[in-house]
């Protein structure tokens, strides 16, 4: 039978059952449409809002210096010494040395931003490479991995991170940046097990699909496979628990700070943490505005993240459902 | 029509064509499992030679998936036990490692997935997905693999094929999807196709036509395709050969016409008796097979059908009945042969009694009425 022939008749099929293709891909259509509203939807003002925050904290974190307020390590003795409180000038009032902690927590953010990044890409790298490989190729490698996450799970995170940080950066001859990477560090191996058991979770699920099969019988190999078939699949449930993951990496570098361990207070190395645990102090001694600035920050920083950490996983839970 | 050749299947010079294209000799495969050994797949020969089509036909759970997957070498390696040999052009494919069988998988051996919604990857384009194999196998250049894939989609009947290779999958109907599997599967042109219930997951009219699809590709392409489906309607007019399959077992293997025409084994007749004839009264009850699949853990003494067989005679309770030609190339296991004189004295010996001899209720069948 000639091709062409043939093709008429294919056509004439689908004509006769009622133009099927064309109906369904219509129907493609609508649904595509559904996920897509769904989505801005569920971003809503709120969504916005947290996008809005957590971009101010990035410049804010890159270039500091662009904001209205002081330079860090400036100290107003007048101000100290009138017992200045909070003006418009100075939202947040004066720390006991007479810096303006609007500066402070601002230059604070990079502190805050570095090790909050730092230790969930670190923790993203390590634990979702131990968890796609745990999940793909399971057997005995699992269980090796299985058994070190639920170790280091079983130990609390702080206590970890505390003895962690205590260890390789305590002391007082330790550099700013060596503490800095090593509460990044601390945080970060404390968020391997986390991250790699989401991972792994997706991963087994993913792995099952006929498609991975399918690609292993055109003769993909496995780090091929990991890499083209499952990843893509896994990765919103890992970017979801990403931005869950630094919103709790924020939280325990303040958690350091309060105990000690965490970034210096010196006067050039501000992070929300540190501004914290120096406040605290203060609090009981009539100046409760010297914790206000960074916890409302780290409030709101920590509510945006887990805000659009949740967007991410119902958006996500949307399109599976709809596929 | 613009239409690129994809690399046919040319015999090499020094190929051997006398030999067939696949040899499969006393395969089996078992699971360990906690409730015990599953002996999925029980000894199963056949060969299929080049540019023909084999129908595996069986019920759910009687091995045909397994099978297929055994001969390509994709199973768990965990507690699988695997025997046989599985020659393709000759070379033993059973034994060899994941890194050898990677050579064969796409290139020379292929498989279609039973549901389309699962068998592509969501998050990937179309156009990736078939480029990829073809980048990897056959080391095209970017544009090259491009208008391949075109082809390709043009050569499996998708309209527009430019504007669905940038699409996702779930952007295309069940049909469609189908037809990308398939486009995906034939790439690399691979010289045999495992095609692993192609249809099951589509409505009737798409599976006519994917059906005649992978019929017409075949004789395009020279190919040899397993057919594997539990639906004799689909291996009908489409199959050159037809091996029955029952509780991991080949129960019966023909040519089409001749199974059809004179079917030996019960099971087979059980299977065709269960379609609803178009000539049927209304209203009609469908007939079915009493009983269920074997347990494959413990399977029957005797022949695999017996307790379900309105054949059955002490004799098939104990002993095995084995594969045997009684003209050449159609191969049965039965000791009471459907249309044979020990077949009719068998079944008539069971509608008397009420009961065959494993004691399922006899009743005529509904075959012997007209």
């Amino acid at each position: 039978m000639p091709d062409s022939q043939r093709h008429d008749e294919t056509d004439v099929i689908l004509a006769a059952t009622g133009g099927m293709p064309a109906l369904d891909t219509e129907m493609d259509v609508d649904a595509e449409t559904e996920i897509e509203m769904a989505a801005t939807k569920k971003l809503g003002i709120m969504g916005w809002l947290a996008i809005g925050w957590l971009a101010l904290i990035l410049v804010m974190a890159i270039i500091p210096g662009i904001f209205p307020f002081g330079e860090l390590g400036e100290r107003d003795i007048e101000a100290l010494r009138n017992d200045e409180g909070v003006s418009i000038a100075h939202p947040f009032g004066f720390d006991s040395r007479g810096s303006d902690l609007a500066t402070r927590v601002i230059y604070g953010c990079r502190a805050s931003v570095i090790v909050s990044v730092g230790s969930i890409l670190f923790g993203l790298v390590i634990g979702g490479i131990l968890g796609l490989m745990s999940g793909y190729f399971r057997g005995r490698l699992d269980s090796v991995i299985v058994n070190v996450f639920n170790v280091m799970l079983a130990i609390p995170a702080l206590v970890l991170a505390l003895t962690l940080a205590t260890v390789f950066a305590s002391g007082d001859n330790v550099s700013y940046t060596r503490r800095l990477v090593v509460v990044t560090l601390a945080i970060g191996i404390v968020s391997v097990p986390i991250l790699g058991r989401i991972t792994r979770a997706s991963t087994l699920t993913w792995s099952e699909r006929e498609f991975v099969i399918a690609a292993k019988a055109m003769g993909a190999r496995s780090h091929r496979i990991i890499i083209r078939e499952v990843l893509p699949n896994v990765l919103p449930a890992m970017f979801s628990i990403t931005l869950l993951g630094m919103a709790i990496a924020i939280i325990t570098e303040g958690g350091l700070a309060v105990i000690g361990v965490g970034i210096p207070a010196e006067l050039n190395t501000p992070s929300w943490g540190n501004l914290i645990a120096t406040g605290r102090s203060q609090m009981l001694l009539g100046a409760p505005n010297q914790i206000v600035g960074p916890a409302l920050f780290i409030f709101f920083t920590v509510l945006s993240l887990n805000y659009l950490g949740d967007v991410v996983r119902a958006r996500f839970d949307v399109r599976e459902s709809v596929l | 029509m613009a239409k690129r050749t994809i690399r046919r299947i040319e015999a090499a010079p020094d190929a051997d064509t006398s030999q067939p294209l696949l040899a499969v000799e006393d395969v089996r495969t078992s699971f360990n499992t906690a409730a015990g050994r599953v002996k999925a797949v029980d000894g199963v020969s056949f060969t299929l030679e080049r540019g023909k089509t084999l129908g595996i036909v069986g019920e759910s759970g009687s091995g045909k998936s397994v099978l297929s997957r055994s001969l390509l070498g994709l199973l768990p390696g965990r507690n699988v036990e695997k025997t046989g040999s599985v020659k393709l052009e000759g070379k033993e494919l059973i034994g060899l490692s994941e890194e050898a069988l990677r050579e064969h998988w796409g290139i020379d051996m292929a498989m279609v997935f039973q549901d389309p919604m699962t068998s592509l990857n969501p998050v990937t384009k179309i156009g990736k997905q078939i480029t990829e194999s073809l980048r990897f196998h056959l080391h095209m250049p970017k544009d090259e693999a491009k208008e391949t894939a075109l082809a390709l989609l043009q050569s499996v009947g998708i309209p527009s094929p430019a504007q669905r290779l940038k699409e996702y999958p779930h952007q295309l109907s069940g049909g469609m999807r189908q037809r990308i599997v398939i486009a995906i599967a034939l790439a690399c042109g691979p010289k045999l196709l495992f095609a692993d219930e192609p249809t099951t997951a589509l409505d009737v009219t798409v599976q006519a036509q994917i059906l005649d699809l992978l019929q017409n590709l075949q004789e395009e392409r020279f190919m040899s395709v397993v057919l594997v489906t539990h639906d004799l309607g689909v291996v009908a007019g489409r199959a050159h050969d037809i091996a029955v399959m029952y509780g991991g077992r080949l129960v019966e293997k023909a040519p089409t016409k001749q199974l059809f025409a004179e079917m030996k084994h019960p099971y087979t007749e059980a299977l065709l008796e269960s379609i609803p004839k178009l000539n049927h009264a209304s209203h009609t009850r469908l007939a079915v097979i009493p009983g269920r699949p074997p347990n494959l853990i413990h399977p029957p003494a005797g022949c695999n059908f017996a307790p379900r067989c309105n054949y059955a005679q002490d004799r098939c309770l104990v002993e095995e009945p084995a594969l045997t030609a009684d003209t050449p190339g159609h191969e049965f296991a039965c000791f009471f042969p459907v249309g044979s004189d020990e077949g009719r004295q068998a079944l008539a010996a069971n509608v008397a009694a009420g009961k065959s001899a494993a004691g399922t209720p006899v009743s005529l069948p509904a075959r012997a009425h007209t």
